[in-house]
């Protein structure tokens, strides 16, 4: 019985993430308006920066700066879909469980996100020249994951805290940020390590995929306990 | 109607009562008593000379900003977990927050010019200094939250998980900025505020400065505690009051009719 209830919950949690990629394809919002703005600010910072030496070596900070940046635009735009004629209330009203819209909802967002940082990645292998090497490519690929959980799950919740709210798109970056500075510190010296720019090591990034992993650990619990208390108004 | 008392609370009352009088009077006396402990008694640094003193007003505040955060979290809690949900809980949290915002704007100016007269520079990426901030930004977003409007419940809770939040940042922030600082800077400043060696009237001049700002802390909490129940019944009163005018506005129009 258990086993079937948490094969339905399952079922839901897919179902929602469905639902929001759908959205995502059909919309094209991603496609045609974040990940473009996201280009546009690695672009930005190159014209600030405006040294190769040092736009080299800041690479990777520029790249999950930018990641943190469209990720309040892409929060904000998962629960302007929801808020938009009451749809999270009508989910709720539909029984389903806030825990399976949450994870849902994150999962969706992890999607997006993943997706979002390797056009990034891509990006400032271009416009910053820094040079892969065959032995960073396991750290940089559990960096991505981990620092995409985090991330994912840390917008979904601060996005239902702040959903349906007059001014949120003010509020949210103020509580966002100071939250997801673990993220920014972790993966930035994780890529750094996995890259070389910085001249570290690749066995120096791996203390910080557990740093990351604790933070996406942290944020998987507290999100499963407070997102119900947070949209059951 | 309209100069009914709501929830038991008369427009005149005022948030003093013997219990303030009794902790703002012994704050007024703490402080004074620091001020003369803290400026003519205590003597220079050997080191630092003058610029010790401002240790006597950094290193209270600080202690009261973590004191007031403290009770926060554990009033917020407090809140989520007792099956009654009183807002008396998420008053307190709220007064505390307030009081320890500024108190922790205190640490933050105060450590700011300390560093620069004993450093050199306003401003380091030390752990403990960037935890400080991340937590200021962190209440002031929590502040804000609470102003965000619905029912006083739904303020409570929404602020009180927010809380609980906060409380799951600090060892997160804290340990990737130690692993941060570790891994990519070998010197970090020598804490001053750490120094065992510190003179005996120093020491004293200290201890007066946490007792008082902790009275200080206290007597404002309450307060402010006490401002935000007039500040809710008033709400509910508003509520009452534009319902009465309702009702009688749609008599008036039934009547005409």
């Amino acid at each position: 019985m258990a086993e079937r209830i948490r094969w339905i919950r399952w079922q839901r949690t897919r179902a929602i993430a469905a639902k929001d990629l759908r959205v995502e394809l059909r919309g094209r919002v991603l496609l045609n308006q974040v990940i473009p703005f996201s280009v546009l600010v690695l672009v930005l910072f190159g014209f600030a920066v405006d040294d190769d030496g040092i736009a080299q070596r800041v690479a990777p900070g520029l790249i999950w700066m930018a990641t943190l940046f469209s990720l309040l635009v892409m929060v904000q735009r998962t629960f302007a879909v929801e808020a938009a004629d009451g749809a999270l209330d009508s989910l709720r009203v539909a029984g389903v469980d806030p825990t399976v819209i949450f994870w849902g909802k994150a999962m969706a967002l992890a999607v997006q996100l993943a997706v979002l940082e390797i056009v990034l990645f891509a990006a400032a292998i271009i416009l910053f020249a820094p040079t892969l090497r065959v032995s960073g490519v396991a750290l940089l690929t559990a960096t991505w994951i981990v620092s995409t959980a985090g991330l994912a799950l840390v917008g979904t919740l601060y996005g239902g805290l702040t959903a349906g709210i007059q001014g949120r798109e003010t509020l949210l970056p103020l509580l966002v940020f100071p939250v997801v500075a673990p993220v920014l510190i972790g993966a930035t010296r994780a890529v750094e390590s996995g890259l070389g720019t910085t001249g570290a090591a690749v066995s120096e990034g791996w203390p910080w995929i557990g740093l990351l992993t604790v933070f996406g650990a942290a944020f998987a619990a507290g999100g499963t306990l407070a997102f119900g208390p947070l949209i059951d108004d | 109607m309209a100069n009914a008392p709501a929830g038991g609370i008369t427009p005149t009352h005022d948030t003093g009562t013997r219990v303030t009088q009794v902790f703002g009077t012994l704050a007024a006396l703490g402080v004074a008593w620091l001020c003369a402990f803290g400026l003519l008694f205590s003597p220079a640094d050997r080191d630092q000379r003058e610029s010790v003193r401002i240790m006597y007003v950094h290193v209270p505040s600080a202690w009261v900003a973590y004191l007031a955060f403290g009770v926060t979290a554990v009033a917020s809690a407090l809140y989520l977990l007792r099956s009654s949900h009183s807002l008396t809980w998420d008053r307190l949290a709220g007064a505390s927050a307030e009081i320890g915002v500024l108190f922790m704007g205190v640490t933050l100016v105060t450590g700011m010019l300390w560093g620069r007269l004993s450093w050199g520079v306003f401003w380091t990426w030390d752990a403990r200094l960037t935890l400080t901030a991340f937590l200021f930004v962190t209440f002031l977003g929590y502040l804000a939250v609470r102003r965000l409007g619905g029912t006083q419940h739904q303020r409570a809770k929404r602020s009180a998980v927010l809380a609980m939040l906060g409380v799951l940042e600090i060892p997160l922030v804290h340990f990737s900025v130690r692993l941060w600082r570790s891994l990519h800077q070998d010197a970090t400043v020598a804490r001053i505020d750490g120094d065992p060696d510190l003179d005996g009237l120093m020491l004293f001049s200290l201890f007066v400065g946490l007792i008082a700002f902790t009275l200080l802390y206290v007597w404002l909490v309450i307060h402010r505690q006490r401002a935000l129940v007039l500040e809710d019944a008033l709400d509910d009163h508003g509520l009452d009051a534009a319902l009465v005018e309702r009702r009688a506005e749609a008599a008036l129009q039934g009547g005409g009719r």
